[in-house]
Formats: C-alpha cells, structure tokens, sequence
C-alpha cells in the first residue's frame, strides 16, 4: 500500500459516526467486540464488519488474550493519519474564538444602533 | 454545552474537508463579520504571533479576494482567490490559492439560523483526491504532533 492509499483507508475508516464512536471508546482501554457491541443498536457481524475496516486501515490490532480477541487502537497510526486535521481544527478553533468575541461585539452595537434609530438600517 | 456539540472538523469524502461552527449570534451579523474587510482581520488570524494586513474582498461574483498574514518573525503568507457565487446573508462560494504548489479549492460557507444562533458550515473541496493528499502530506510534514493524553478528547470530539 503507498502512503496515499494508507490514507484513502484511514480517511475512510473514519469517515463513518460508529466506527468514530468504536474508536473513542478503545481509547479508553482495549475491550472485546461484545463489549464493543453494547453501547450500540447493532448486531454483532454488524460491529465486526466496521472493526474489519478500521483493522485494515490499520487504525485498531487485536490483543494476545486468545478467548476474548479484544481490539486495541494502534494510536501511533491514529495519530499520524489525523495530526493534520488535529493541526488545522486547532487553528479553526483559534479563529472562531476570536470571532465569538467580535460577534458579542457586534450585537452590542447592533442593539444601540436599534435604539437610536427604530426604523430598520443596512444592519 | 461541550464544544464539540458546536465545532466539528470532518472529512466526508476523499475531496472534501468540513468545518461546522455554532455562533450565539444573528446571521446577519455572523455574516457580516465574515465578508466585511473591516472585521475579517480581527479574527481570520491563524496561530499565534500573525496579523493580517492586507485584506482586500471584492464580494461580488467574479470579484476577487486577497488576504497577506505576517508573523511578527516577518514571515508572511499569502491567499488569493475569485467569488462565485454571493447570497447574503447565506451563502458564499469563493476559489482559494496559495500559490502553484498548493491546489486550488473550492470554498462554500452557509449560514443558517435557529433560534438566534447561526451555523456556519465551511466545505472545501478539492480537485482531485490526488490534491486533497498533496495537501495532507504537506499538512502532515508541518504538522504537530498530538500528544497521546489528549487522544481521547479528540476522539470523542469526532465521535459527536
């Protein structure tokens, strides 16, 4: 698989809400895939075709315990394929609390303007 | 109300990126503050240590726009691009560059409103899925590193 496919897999692992959903919860400890099953409406060939895809996309492994196969998030995986999107949230968060305090800004003004002059302006 | 209810970053396809904000203000005035040359600079910043000093919009379809960053260290970027489509107070579609070595997207931002908050939801679409994995491991090469104890609160925004 080149870099780009690699990828195209893990974009795609985690383009969909469960498989999201799975991943938050393995990064709070490795479990097994009936423990993974619970917390959703589905059944459990259904929760292992997702785990399918996210262990091909090499984002989650199996553990050494025979009996139970508990799934564990390959972090270092993870957070390569994210940290541009971690990266590039950071900086959206970044101007959007700017932008909350300019919007509070703009309400006080709008609300004075309103007052002064109670038919409707360009605002 | 967490964060992530109201801030999301998604990839939906292979071309596109997502960005989805919840403003606890008017459209009118979310939209304002977002085309007008007068208060995009005060926030559309960047990191720290960056202003913006040339901020130049001429919103109207087929007008062009041209915003300058520079870092205090005075380095300095730069971003052009032409309006498509202007629908006040909803919608703006707009082609965005950063040069020849970066592909050219598509941007649409829509604004809508609920009970006096405004989402904004920015799509960037990329030409092709080859651009949009230039860009990523550009991105990437610069990129920092998440550090492993924040993994889950980044999970869980996701997960939202």
């Amino acid at each position: 698989m080149t870099s780009s496919d690699r990828l195209d897999a893990t974009f795609a692992a985690l383009a969909d809400p469960t498989r999201r959903a799975i991943l938050a919860r393995l990064a709070s400890g490795e479990a097994s895939v009936m423990e993974l099953a619970e917390p959703f409406e589905m059944s459990q060939p259904a929760i292992s075709k997702h785990l399918k895809v996210l262990e091909r996309a090499g984002l989650i492994s199996r553990g050494r315990d025979a009996q139970r196969r508990p799934r564990r998030l390959e972090a270092k995986r993870f957070v390569e394929a994210t940290e541009w999107l971690e990266k590039y949230r950071r900086l959206w968060a970044g101007n959007f609390q700017r932008l909350d305090t300019l919007l509070d800004q703009l309400k006080l003004d709008d609300l004075r303007t309103k007052e002064k002059k109670p038919v409707g302006t360009k605002n | 109300m967490p964060s992530s209810e109201i801030f999301n970053v998604t990839i939906p396809t292979d071309r596109e990126i997502v960005v989805t904000r919840v403003f606890n203000a008017p459209r009118h005035l979310v939209f304002e503050a977002w085309t007008n040359p007068q208060y995009l600079p005060l926030w559309m910043l960047g990191p720290d240590g960056w202003t913006m000093p040339v901020c130049e919009m001429d919103l109207r379809p087929g007008g062009s726009w041209h915003f300058v960053w520079r870092h205090s260290n005075g380095q300095e970027m730069e971003m052009r691009g032409e309006y498509r489509e202007v629908k006040p107070p909803e919608r703006v579609v707009s082609s965005e560059s950063w040069g020849p070595d970066w592909p050219e997207t598509l941007n649409t931002v829509v604004f809508s409103e609920h009970a006096g908050k405004t989402t904004a939801t920015v799509t960037l679409l990329y030409p092709s899925k080859e651009a949009r994995d230039a860009a990523l491991k550009t991105g990437m090469k610069q990129g920092m590193a998440l550090s492993y104890d924040r993994l889950e609160n980044y999970l869980s925004s996701l997960s939202v």
